[in-house]
């Protein structure tokens, strides 16, 4: 499980906890979220998004 | 399907040999404000303001506006052409040599009080443009651009907008808890303490998590709001150690008034404009009605396209040049600098604006960002949709 994160504002998809209000279950991997999906703080595209260092 | 070529996209863009007046514009300023001072013309070394307040303003009602917006596929290959880029490096090279050949005049040359003042104000309108030229480079990604961003916030003093503006700005912009947000009701002078404290706070605390998070300690040369200010620290600094320690205050005047007139653009850009809190506690993401817009010409092309505000916060990562239009965008009356003027009037202000929002909002203020003090009476004062007919029943 990897985390992503948007390099406008610093929000972060944590694969493992998903979205489950925006649809997206926990265990979501990166690669299956919508391409149309954006960053739900600042409204950053999904191409916007880097993989952080996993922990 | 053809492919358009780059000559055919560039043809498109109808303020393509405008955009270079984004640093020709500062140039002229200075032009004027040096023929002052070797004329003995003083009014001239106020050209800042007087570009500012006056001659912008005038521009943008005589010029007026333009709304087009280029083909999708123009704009895809616009947003790779580096001649767009070349205008914000080309600014930030100029910004330092006028405000380094301005601070040695000031620091070397007897003067008067009203010559210095004017050399203060002219710089520090030109050091609040450049916080708006830091902040195009400042949604960039690169080793270049992201450096040129924080070395144009040197002489302003305001490193911290580089943390604060992309990481805190847009994730909770219009919003109450967004510092640089104006509330409906919040005069301007309300505004400017709150935001000023409130983006330096949250600059700080959200670069101290960003480094907790790397083991780091806030402390640490890695301190993204701490090598901003170095740099003004190193610059100011440097330019004390070679025109006397005289020059400091012309260096904090003309940080003042920068920061001030950044912080009026702010003030416009969200006013009494509010996102929607979903059921989970998250707000909704940032649409184009979140922002104010505005399509005036002159100013547009003085900041970038920075009143293409609603595509910018809707979509942060897309270069000037490619920033549309939206029709569903509420849109001010005139330009930035227009409407900074009204802003320093408050009752004009809400006289303009008041208005703006309850149409934006249909009549129905509870969607709008008001201001806690001021939440009774704005209702009072336009009530919302129900409540007015229940009066009528």
């Amino acid at each position: 499980m990897k985390k992503w994160q948007c390099i406008v504002c610093g929000f972060e998809y944590d694969e493992a906890e998903g979205m489950p209000d925006e649809g997206i279950e926990p265990g979501t991997k990166w690669e299956d979220i919508p391409d149309d999906w954006t960053c739900p703080d600042c409204g950053a595209p999904k191409d916007d998004f880097e993989m952080m260092e996993v922990d | 399907m053809s492919t358009m070529t780059l000559a055919e996209a560039r043809a498109h863009d109808r303020k393509r040999w405008l955009w270079p007046m984004g640093f020709g514009i500062i140039i002229i300023v200075a032009v004027a404000a040096l023929t002052g001072w070797f004329t003995g013309i003083t009014p001239l070394i106020y050209a800042g303001p007087l570009m500012v307040y006056v001659i912008v303003p005038l521009l943008d009602f005589f010029i007026g506006k333009d709304s087009s917006n280029p083909p999708e596929r123009v704009m895809e290959i616009l947003e790779h052409d580096p001649f767009y880029r070349y205008s914000t490096y080309v600014y930030v090279v100029v910004q330092m040599g006028l405000f380094v050949g301005a601070s040695a005049i000031v620091g070397t040359q007897e003067m008067t009080f009203w010559q210095w003042l004017g050399f203060a104000t002219t710089i520090g309108m030109l050091s609040g443009i450049s916080i708006n030229t830091a902040h195009e480079l400042g949604h960039k990604r690169t080793w270049l651009e992201s450096w040129l961003a924080k070395i144009a916030l040197a002489p302003v003093a305001y490193g911290h907008f580089y943390v604060e503006h992309n990481r805190g700005h847009h994730a909770r912009v219009a919003t109450p808890e967004d510092p640089a947000s104006a509330r409906m009701g919040e005069s301007f002078w309300a505004f400017l303490p709150r935001t000023v404290m409130g983006s330096l706070r949250s600059a700080w605390e959200i670069e101290k998590a960003t480094l907790a998070r790397k083991g780091r300690g806030v402390w640490s040369v890695h301190n993204e709001v701490l090598q901003a200010w170095g740099m003004t620290a190193v610059l100011w600094g440097g330019l004390m150690l070679a025109f006397g320690i005289e020059l400091l205050p012309f260096l904090i005047l003309q940080a003042v008034l920068g920061a001030s007139l950044l912080e009026a653009v702010n003030y416009a850009e969200h006013y009494g404009l509010l996102r929607k809190k979903r059921e989970d506690g998250r707000y909704e993401r940032c649409q184009p009605e979140h922002s104010w817009n505005n399509d005036h010409i002159v100013t547009n092309i003085m900041l970038f396209h920075l009143q293409r505000h609603s595509d910018h916060h809707a979509h942060p990562t897309r270069r000037y040049q490619s920033l549309r239009h939206f029709d569903e965008a509420p849109e001010l009356p005139t330009g930035y600098a227009g409407m900074i003027v009204l802003a320093y009037f408050p009752p004009l202000w809400y006289r303009v604006m008041d208005k703006r929002v309850v149409a934006h909002y249909d009549g129905d203020l509870r969607q709008a960002n008001l201001q806690p003090g001021q939440r009774a009476r704005l209702l009072a004062k336009y009530p919302p949709p129900a409540t007015r007919g229940d009066a009528v029943a």
